[in-house]
């Protein structure tokens, strides 16, 4: 779907690590992302020559797990938890909220490339929800406010203007 | 004078990461602990002193030069002095096993680990050949704690039994339900105890490679687990030749992808093996043909965590915990909105209503609670007629409810349990493998029906249509997930039906449509 993803990039040296490594699809899939943000479509051939599968069976992994990206993404990835617990705490209007903060739905990247909203199912801090996700780093009770103190946060060091 | 903050999930999301700095400007190096799951505390600030181990919480940076001050002089003067932590009515209360360690130091300290009587369960099983350690395990009537309550020591002897050169041990650390976090404080707080427990699991069915397979979405657990594992490597905990004994086993974190199913273990095998998250029909069993088509131990990280204690105390102390089949303890996790979640480690027995009322006290929001779902988001969701059955898996089979993983989610009286009705179907849509179709294509017929139902078209004859609709999913889906998102959708219809009729008033039509009762036409 996304054609201005002709990324040329080389990983060779990534399928060369994880070609004898049993299972070594998701890890290697995973070190991709690692380094380049996502998985390019033009990746393909050479992780299913690299790992002796067909394009086909590659494109269904890469497509069956919500954490795998063909496309490129923002420079952070804010993702709110929609599970039941952050429900029950208010993540309905939270995601709400940051959809009209950001100005973006689910799965899209803002238009300064900054934010990509993602949701999640479930971050494993359900005793203090609601939660969301920023990176690597999951924070407790985010109501509107702290959203917004979150998201200021992130933009400012880069000098982005929003 | 040693001061510990905690370095888990929650206490990093509440802040406690700026308390270690501010402790640090102040001149002071904090012991970074593992939670001790009294979540409603943290960042719960602990300091050693000649009264014992006492706590401040929930502490932010801001309170540091305060506490600092306090303690010079008069600890218990501070507004966050809580006094003794391991005196904490949430805490003293608890029947902890899994979780006596959690807490108490540095969870990836070998020296701190083996204090604390860690790998004593390991040296105990390097004595005992394969069938003992089994034995054991059956004695102690530990039961899968990942949410199919089935015994692991029946699971073990039948790979015990299988004749292979090449076993496996996975451990499914793919805790996807709302409202639990029980494995990841155990990896997060105690990691050495779930890898101990894969050991032994190990030398008792004769596997010697084991893989955890970790939900991307724990990257704190992530990062704790491996440098766990390289340190139990150097220590000869874990490689070849473990301890002198001769016996091998080697073990490797496998990181997910973001898919709920993969919690499901077959599902789970084949994304080990680099594959689409597949559910595969059963049989074979995994402990026949598991991980590569050989024999494999598939356990949830507590059922493995809880190894450790069996082997250290004896199959008997661990029997001596719980009621009826259901034996140990439970790790219960009370979250969702609720003024003190956490971590409630109990025998089993005890009632919803003492765990919600008594260590929760009500919800955050002060509202009265209304629906409490157990069990993760396939598990029903119980009005408070159902609060008084106890947390035993045959009690919450009975009233068509499940233990699960034992994750509690509280509901205050806003919740529009029509909207909760659809989203559980919703949930199977996207996170459903797609293999089998009552669960691919059932819940999106799902999402449509329950919303002409609240929309008041054809009302009855749609009510009769999801009840055939669920009916078909939990008797034609292949595994728990399209087999059991019935059971929120049907508690939410039966308990909860006037949220379902919102936009009608008249009260004749309500009684009519309650008159189509679960699997009644």
């Amino acid at each position: 779907m996304d054609t201005g993803a002709q990324h040329t990039a080389d990983i060779s040296h990534l399928v060369a690590q994880f070609k004898t490594v049993p299972g070594g699809l998701l890890p290697l899939l995973h070190a991709i992302q690692a380094e380049l943000g996502y998985v390019p479509d033009s990746v393909v051939p050479s992780i299913a020559s690299g790992l002796n599968l067909s394009r086909a069976e590659v494109h269904g992994v890469i497509s069956f797990y919500h954490d795998f990206k063909t496309h490129p993404v923002g420079r952070h990835t804010v993702q709110i938890c929609r599970s039941e617990a952050c429900q029950s705490m208010g993540s309905r209007q939270l995601e709400a909220h940051a959809k009209a903060l950001l100005g973006v739905d689910y799965h899209e990247t803002t238009d300064d490339g900054a934010i990509t909203l993602e949701p999640v199912y479930c971050l494993g801090n359900c005793a203090c929800s609601p939660s969301v996700r920023i990176n690597n780093d999951i924070h407790a009770r985010v109501d509107a406010e702290r959203f917004d103190d979150l998201m200021a946060d992130l933009s400012a060091p880069a000098g982005e203007p929003k | 004078m040693s001061i510990y903050i905690p370095q888990d999930t929650t206490a990093l999301a509440l802040g406690a990461e700026a308390v270690a700095r501010a402790l640090q400007a102040a001149g002071v190096e904090p012991v970074r602990n593992g939670s001790r799951g009294l979540f409603w505390l943290e960042p719960l600030l602990e300091v050693d002193t000649e009264n014992g181990r006492i706590g401040f919480g929930p502490v932010t940076n801001k309170d540091i030069p305060g506490i600092l001050d306090a303690l010079e002089t008069d600890a218990s003067s501070h507004h966050l002095y809580l006094g003794q932590v391991e005196k904490i009515e949430y805490l003293a209360s608890q029947q902890r096993l899994t979780y006596a360690r959690a807490g108490l130091g540095d969870p990836v300290c070998l020296d701190n680990y083996q204090a604390l009587n860690g790998f004593v369960g390991l040296s105990n099983a390097l004595q005992m050949d394969g069938q003992q350690i089994v034995d054991q395990v059956k004695d102690s009537g530990l039961r899968g704690r990942g949410g199919a309550a089935f015994p692991a020591g029946i699971k073990w002897q039948t790979v015990l039994d299988c004749d292979s050169e090449q076993k496996y041990i996975v451990c499914n650390a793919d805790e996807g339900d709302s409202g639990t976090f029980a494995d990841r404080l155990v990896m997060e707080a105690d990691p050495y105890q779930l890898i101990e427990g894969m050991i032994i699991a190990g030398l008792a069915v004769g596997a010697n490679q084991g893989y955890i397979y970790l939900r991307s979405e724990y990257p704190v657990a992530h990062k704790l687990l491996n440098i766990a594992i390289e340190r139990a490597v150097e220590a000869n905990f874990l490689g070849d030749n473990i301890q002198g004994s001769g016996k091998t086993f080697h073990l490797e974190v496998r990181l997910g992808a973001g898919a709920y199913i993969c919690g499901e273990e077959t599902s789970l095998l084949d994304s080990l093996e680099g594959k689409r998250g597949m559910v595969r029909a059963k049989p074979p069993l995994p402990a026949i043909e598991g991980l590569f088509g050989k024999p494999t131990v598939v356990n949830n990280v507590l059922t493995l965590a809880a190894i450790s204690t069996i082997l250290e105390q004896g199959a008997e102390a661990y029997q001596n915990f719980g009621m009826g089949r259901s034996r140990g303890t439970l790790a219960i996790q009370l979250a969702g909105n609720i003024k003190r979640g956490g971590l409630i480690e109990l025998a089993f027995g005890v009632t919803l209503r003492e765990v919600v009322e008594d260590y929760g006290q009500g919800t955050h929001s002060g509202r009265p609670i209304r629906a409490i779902q157990v069990g993760g988001p396939l598990g029903a969701f119980l009005p408070e007629s159902q609060w008084d059955t106890p947390m035993d898996y045959e009690a919450f089979a009975a009233i068509k409810a499940m233990i699960g993983h034992g994750g509690i989610v509280v509901f205050d009286d806003s919740a529009d349990m029509a909207a909760q009705a659809r989203f559980a179907m919703e949930f199977c849509v996207v996170e459903s493998c797609g293999k089998c179709t009552p669960c691919r294509i059932g819940s999106v017929r799902g999402v449509e029906v329950i919303d002409r139902i609240v929309a008041n078209e054809n009302r009855d004859d749609n009510l009769i249509l999801l009840h055939e609709l669920c009916d078909t999913m939990e008797l034609g889906s292949l595994c728990a997930m399209g087999g059991m998102t019935p059971f929120p959708v049907r508690s939410a219809l039966t308990h909860f039906q006037e949220d379902f009729f919102v936009q009608d008033a008249a009260g004749s039509l309500l009684e009519e449509a309650t008159g189509v009762s679960p699997g009644g036409k």
